[in-house]
Formats: structure tokens, C-alpha cells, sequence
């Protein structure tokens, strides 16, 4: 099976995030950047269908420069190759449009299934690989828990509301965004850096795609988020701070 | 193109909650915008024909009967098509993120997912969306031609704000045939019977990454002991196997509205607080100011938790002593 897996690369989860000058997005020259969660889980899928089935595992991922620290790491954990849609300017294409470039680079691969996660953690669409499927004509399944191969194609368990689930058959080639927690993600081996040294990185602009940026949604400020509710941030020492929280528990919200 | 045209959801018989609210949202944007606005279903109108609206469109068609993306996609392009509003609003559920932003690509568009609000500038609406799971906003401007699509996060409007009215029922078969629908979906299930219903506590002591490793979980179990409260997690918790899938309270979990929800090392992204903030009293204890969980809670704590929770332990049994 040759299996196609999109990745992002994205500000790790504990930074500091501040504005921007322009006020539409963050600064990142002082941040460190990872791998959207929910794509190490698709990743992690596909490493281990291709344990079972053998094939190849394609890694793809549109970023700047930078992302290619995200790449290395896909590769050390056993991805075969990558192909990288290198553009700095990424924020000029809206997530349609990122689609656009990252279903037209899958489609020269012609893989069995494509794999991504189902949102990334900075913009939060949770998009991308639907409309991956519908750009390239193939059918789909969201929020999947399970891929099972079978004669027909796959099986893949859906996740549902309020612990609900669904499995669904589908034909390959299909496309899956897959939910956090699907699996263990494996740590990368020394040989396994070692290895993704020599393996082959491949580049491509959004030129050479040919999808030009012309955003329909656009960003038009970004802030922080007024509080809905006015916090009592409570001070002092933890022994003190809890005593007072206590304090309050009993006697204002009396919730004790 | 003119006209706010609101997709409702319907879960078997009843209604999917998140409809009305996305409901009362179409309701606002098209006064606000000076449009009128209709709605369309899957399935029967039932309580749509009490509203005000212009019309309730009732899509129906023997291959829907089984939600397909592939299905629910061709028979909204098509109704979209005749009618041509100028925007589409949909409650942003598990099942329109499976097939809204494929409609959305097949009109050349972006769906605007889970919005929490909107205001109308020059007679068109700026949508607000979460970025970084909840730590910043954003305003998102629609663009290009019409209809734009954008979906309604929960809680984000209040079905009470509906406006009843009258409203004429049109009947709408779209043109679908076996071969467009490749999924064959089965029968929805659960895991197991839910041993613990975290909907009937009081009191939860909910933990989350911040507690860094499984062994040490019993620091919040000390805690929740105290205060006789039930345990929960946020997903990465149970994901990682350290307290069992049911204790999970969010989207994907359970939802609760106790009356004191104390969130441990939880930053607070929107799958988790749907899941709680209808508690009464929330208190938040977190080591980074800026966490979104800050933003419903009533009370904090900004501090490791490792100090801080068993200061707590202590002050509860200091009290209740």
C-alpha cells in the first residue's frame, strides 16, 4: 500500500504566543515549531499499515524553510521519503488553497490512501483532507479511531458524538483524518535519524504546482479573546492561595 | 444572491441541540444583514414550521436516509444551487465537519468553521473563529463570490434567542442516484455500557496534561477524594490510557454542568470546554496565565500544580473537619 500522509508543522503547544505587527498574525522568529499533533497520530497510522502490508509512506508537507525540521523527523521515524511544498509566504493561501497545492502534489504520487490529521493545532479549520478528497475525487472518512484493510478497500471506525462510533467500508484510494489518540506514536531510533539523512527530500513551489493565492477567507485581525467571565485570579504562596480558594468555595460560591 | 440559509441537523426523530443555536444565529445575521432567512433539513420540518422564516426546505430522498457525505453533499449543491442564498450557516457537529467543507469546495469555497460570533460591517458579516486551540481570536472576513459558508461552535448563540413566526414548508427532491455514494456506513455503536455518569455529579475534580505522567494521577485522586468528588480527564489523558475513556468529559466525552467543575492542568481547548462550561462554578488552576480555561472560570490559581493541589487537599480536609 502506498500511503500519502500530510503533515503540518506548527508553534509547539506551550508557547508564548504575541501579535504581530500587522495585527493578523503571531510572531514567530522567537518561537520552536512541532509537528500538528493530530498528524504524528496519521503519521504513526501509516508507519504501522505499511508494517502490515508493506509499501511506502510518503511524507508531504507545505511550509516554509523551517518545516524541513519537521520533515527530518518524519523521516527518522520511518517515513520513506518526503515531498515538501516549500512557499514562506504561506499565510497568502487560505486553507482552500493550501489543499489546492497539497492535492495536486498527492496526485502525481497516486497513492492508495491519504492520511493527515483531522485540525491542526494553530488554525484549527479541521478541514484540510475533506477537501483534499474532493479536489481529487476520492471518498473520505473523518475523525477515525481504526483503518482496517479489507478485500473491498478499508474499514475505518468514526468517532461520533458522546462516545457514539460508526465503522465505515469505503473503495481505495480514499482519504482519512485521523483523531488524536488512534494509536502510540513511536519515539524516532538513532538509526532512524541517522538513516532519514539519505533519504530523499523532495522540493516543490507552489509555482510549479501552478495554484495561484487568491484567498476567499481572510484574516483580518487577530487578538486576544475578551474573557466572558471576570476571574478571581487568587495569589499568593499555594498554601495561602488554597486556603483563600477555599475560603471562597465555602462562603461566596458555596460550592463546599 | 440573497438570503441566510440556515442547515439544520437532525439525529433520528429529535434535533440535533446545536441547530436551534445555529438557528438563532441565522436568525440575528439576517436581520442584521436586512435578508431573509430560511432553513433546510434532512428529514421531516417537525417544530421549523413555529419559526420565523422565510421558508423550510425539506430535502428528501430515499438515498438520504443513511447520512453519507457523498449524499448530503450532492443534495445540498443542488438545493443551494436553485436557491442561491448568499450565505450557508451550519452547526459546526461531527457530521457537518465531514461534509460541509466538501460542499464548500464544490462552490470554490472555504468553510469559516466554528465560529463563535459574527458582526456586519458594510452589510457583510466578519466572522470570530478561536486560533491556538483557544488562545487568541481571529477575525474572519469571507470573500470572493457568494454563497460563503461558515459553521456555528456550541453554546456560541442561544437557542432561547429563537423568534417563532410561521413559515411555509417547500418540499425539495433532489436528483441523486446509488453510484455517487462510494461509503457504506454501518450502524452507530458504543464502546461499552458507560459505567461511570459524570453527568450526574456534584462535584468533578477534571485533570489534564498538565499532570505530565500516569504516576501522578492519585495527586488529583487525593483531591477529588476530599471534596467526594468524581474524577474526569480531558482527552489526552484518556487517550494516553491514564484514567479510562469514560471519565472523559468534552466533545467527544461526556458533557456536564455540575455544580463546581475544578479543571487541573487543563489549558482549556473548545473540545474541552463544550464538555463543561455549563458548570456552575468553575475554578481553573494552571501554570500558564494565558491558558484559554482562564476565560470561563470563576476562580484561579496560577501556580504548579504539584504545590498547589496538595495545599488544596489539605485546606478541604482543614475545612471540612
Amino acid at each position: 500500500m502506498k500511503i500519502l500522509v500530510s503533515i503540518k508543522q506548527v508553534p509547539s503547544r506551550d508557547s508564548q504566543l504575541r501579535i504581530d505587527a500587522t495585527g493578523r498574525w503571531i510572531q514567530e522568529n522567537d518561537l520552536t515549531f512541532e509537528i500538528n499533533e493530530p498528524d504524528a497520530f496519521a503519521l504513526e497510522e501509516a508507519l504501522r499499515l505499511k508494517e502490515k502490508h508493506g509499501g511506502e509512506v510518503v511524507a508531504l508537507c507545505a511550509g516554509p524553510a523551517r518545516a524541513s525540521q519537521t520533515i527530518r523527523e518524519a523521516l527518522a521515524k520511518g517515513a520513506d521519503r518526503a515531498i515538501h511544498i516549500e512557499e514562506e509566504n504561506l499565510s497568502s493561501f487560505d486553507t482552500l488553497g493550501v489543499a489546492k497545492l497539497l492535492a495536486k502534489a498527492a496526485d502525481a504520487e497516486k497513492p492508495d490512501l491519504i492520511l493527515t490529521g483531522l485540525q491542526s493545532d494553530d488554525l484549527g479549520y479541521g478541514q484540510t483532507g475533506v477537501v483534499m478528497a474532493e479536489l481529487l475525487g476520492l471518498p473520505h472518512g473523518t475523525i477515525i479511531m481504526a483503518v482496517e484493510k479489507i478485500d473491498s478497500g478499508i474499514r475505518v471506525k468514526r468517532e461520533l458524538e458522546d462516545g457514539w462510533f460508526q465503522n465505515v467500508e469505503m473503495p481505495l484510494p480514499a482519504v482519512l483524518t485521523i483523531q488524536s489518540g488512534i494509536n502510540k506514536l513511536r519515539y524516532a531510533t538513532l538509526m532512524g535519524i541517522k538513516k532519514a539523512k539519505s533519504k530523499e527530500v523532495k522540493r516543490l513551489t507552489t509555482a510549479e504546482l501552478g495554484v495561484p493565492a487568491s484567498p476567499t477567507a481572510s484574516i483580518e485581525r487577530v487578538y486576544l479573546p475578551q474573557r466572558t467571565k471576570q476571574t478571581q485570579l487568587i495569589e499568593g504562596s499555594p498554601k495561602e492561595a488554597a486556603a483563600k480558594l477555599v475560603e471562597k468555595l465555602r462562603f461566596e460560591a458555596r460550592v463546599i | 444572491m440573497s438570503g441566510v440559509l440556515v442547515v439544520m441537523q437532525r439525529s433520528g426523530a429529535d434535533w440535533h441541540r446545536m441547530s436551534w443555536e445555529t438557528l438563532a444565529a441565522g436568525q440575528q445575521l439576517a436581520a442584521q444583514t436586512g435578508q431573509t432567512v430560511s432553513a433546510a433539513v434532512v428529514g421531516d420540518a417537525g417544530e421549523l414550521v413555529s419559526k420565523k422564516l422565510d421558508r423550510v426546505y425539506t430535502v428528501d430522498h430515499p438515498l438520504l436516509s443513511i447520512y453519507t457525505a457523498d449524499g448530503f453533499t450532492a443534495a445540498l449543491e443542488q438545493l443551494i444551487r436553485k436557491i442561491s442564498p448568499s450565505i450557508v450557516l451550519f452547526p459546526h457537529t461531527y457530521q457537518v465537519r465531514d461534509f460541509a467543507p466538501k460542499l464548500a469546495t464544490r462552490f470554490n469555497q472555504v468553510l469559516v468553521s466554528d465560529a463563535v460570533g459574527f458582526r456586519v460591517e458594510s452589510g457583510a458579516p466578519i466572522f470570530v473563529r478561536q486560533l491556538f486551540q483557544g488562545k487568541l481570536n481571529a477575525d474572519v472576513k469571507p470573500g470572493g463570490a457568494e454563497p460563503h459558508f461558515a459553521s456555528i461552535q456550541a453554546g456560541a448563540f442561544r437557542a432561547d434567542q429563537l423568534e417563532a413566526g410561521a413559515s411555509q414548508v417547500e418540499q425539495f427532491a433532489p436528483g441523486l442516484t446509488a453510484d455517487i455514494i462510494r461509503a457504506k456506513p454501518q450502524e452507530p455503536f458504543r464502546e461499552s455500557a458507560r459505567a461511570v455518569d459524570l453527568t450526574s455529579a456534584d462535584i468533578i475534580v477534571s485533570v489534564g496534561r498538565g499532570i505530565k505522567e500516569k504516576d501522578n494521577i492519585p495527586i488529583v485522586e487525593e483531591l477529588a477524594k476530599a471534596l467526594g468528588a468524581e474524577l474526569a480527564a480531558s482527552r489526552p489523558i484518556c487517550d494516553s490510557g491514564w484514567l479510562p475513556m469514560e471519565r472523559q468529559v468534552g466533545s467527544s466525552g461526556q458533557t456536564v454542568s455540575p455544580k463546581m467543575y475544578l479543571a487541573v492542568g487543563i489549558s482549556g481547548a473548545i473540545q474541552h470546554l463544550v464538555g463543561m462550561k455549563g458548570a456552575k462554578t468553575i475554578v481553573a488552576i494552571n501554570k500558564d496565565a494565558n491558558a484559554p480555561i482562564f476565560e470561563v472560570a470563576d476562580y484561579g490559581i496560577v501556580g504548579d500544580l504539584f504545590e498547589v493541589v496538595p495545599a488544596l487537599v489539605e485546606a478541604v480536609k482543614k475545612a471540612k473537619s
